[in-house]
């Protein structure tokens, strides 16, 4: 024998939309045939095994969750990094997880899938960045900088430096310094 | 937020290096397109006329017709394209060489390495760190690396 059946798509989406909001207990309203509000901030760790049995539907959530939250994460690090001289003491994993209230586990894993690289190799660049601008911009010496930015010597900034831009920071300061002599800085 | 897809040009006049860098970008996660040139020449010709300007250009040093350092200083001096990141890369390199590349603006410098598996390290390392600049707003002008 066999069963003849229509579907009424909205219906079916609406339901499977409900039915798994409401398995992780959320507060929200359907707005719309593809809107969705909730009534307070969803954990990223909830919203990503929302966002996972959504999929199983092939519903797929119009992601700029973790966009905003990596956003926030960056925002931590580098006035973490500008602000030197709060630096906390603690660890990044520790700093980030108790400023963003999220895992350690959770923000790296969001970061990574955004932004391509891990949170450690971000800090790492964005230091090093902030290194050079200290030597070029500001002419410090590469004692107050490894002071300033909490390296435990010079040799240590320098062969963080060297391991990530494949240059001294001598080398570096040369190469500018005959940049800039050769033709005006444009900006 | 991002922009959607990463834009990467390269020309190299070996069809067999040309081979080894489209595998190595293969590997690439982020969405990027991938245009090839076989001389400096061409490649000019296509920024000077694209709608389109790639984020991040790679030039082999050794190019009959219009060599990589030649294509290098003609995009650092045109206002429309001097925000591109140019990556050189060859098979030669004295440290002058290398210095030389970084004071006419080049932003990467490459050694080719013997093995596939370095270059796709090296290609990917670049790809993400160039991204870091495209999506922060660095300071491009002190945007250099070597390997």
């Amino acid at each position: 024998m066999n069963l003849f059946v229509k579907y009424n798509l909205e219906t079916t989406c609406r339901m499977i939309l409900q039915e798994q909001l409401d398995k992780f207990g959320l507060n929200y309203t359907i707005t719309g045939m593809g809107c969705v509000k909730f009534h307070s901030n969803i954990p990223m760790d909830k919203y990503q095994s929302l966002t996972k049995e959504l999929n199983r539907y092939g519903i797929d959530i119009i992601d700029n969750q973790k966009a905003i939250l990596v956003q926030k994460i960056k925002e931590a690090i580098l006035s973490m990094l500008q602000y030197s001289d709060n630096m906390p003491v603690m660890k990044i994993s520790s700093f980030l997880s108790e400023r963003l209230g999220e895992s350690y586990r959770t923000l790296s894993q969001v970061f990574s899938e955004v932004c391509h690289i891990s949170i450690e190799s971000f800090i790492i660049i964005h230091k090093i960045e902030l290194v050079k601008q200290l030597m070029v911009g500001e002419n410090l010496s590469l004692t107050e900088i490894s002071y300033r930015l909490h390296y435990s010597s010079v040799a240590h900034l320098s062969n963080q430096f060297k391991k990530i831009t494949g240059l001294t920071p001598t080398t570096f300061q040369k190469i500018v310094k005959h940049k800039r002599t050769l033709s005006p800085v444009i900006n | 937020m991002y922009p959607e897809k990463l834009h990467i040009l390269l020309a190299d006049d070996d069809p067999d290096d040309r081979l080894f860098f489209k595998d190595a970008f293969d590997a690439i996660k982020i969405d990027h397109s991938l245009t090839m040139f076989e001389d400096g020449l061409d490649l000019m010709a296509y920024l000077h006329d694209t709608n389109e300007l790639p984020h991040i250009v790679f030039l082999d040093l050794n190019m009959p017709g219009k060599s990589g350092m030649e294509c290098l200083k003609e995009i650092r001096s045109n206002s429309a394209l001097r925000d591109l990141s140019v990556a050189i890369y060859s098979t030669s390199a004295s440290n002058a060489n290398i210095e030389d590349t970084f004071i006419a603006g080049a932003n990467v410098y490459i050694k080719k390495p013997k093995d596939f598996s370095a270059l796709k390290k090296i290609i990917s390392d670049v790809v993400h760190i160039n991204w870091q600049y495209v999506t922060d707003g660095l300071n491009r002008e002190n945007f250099m690396l070597s390997y």
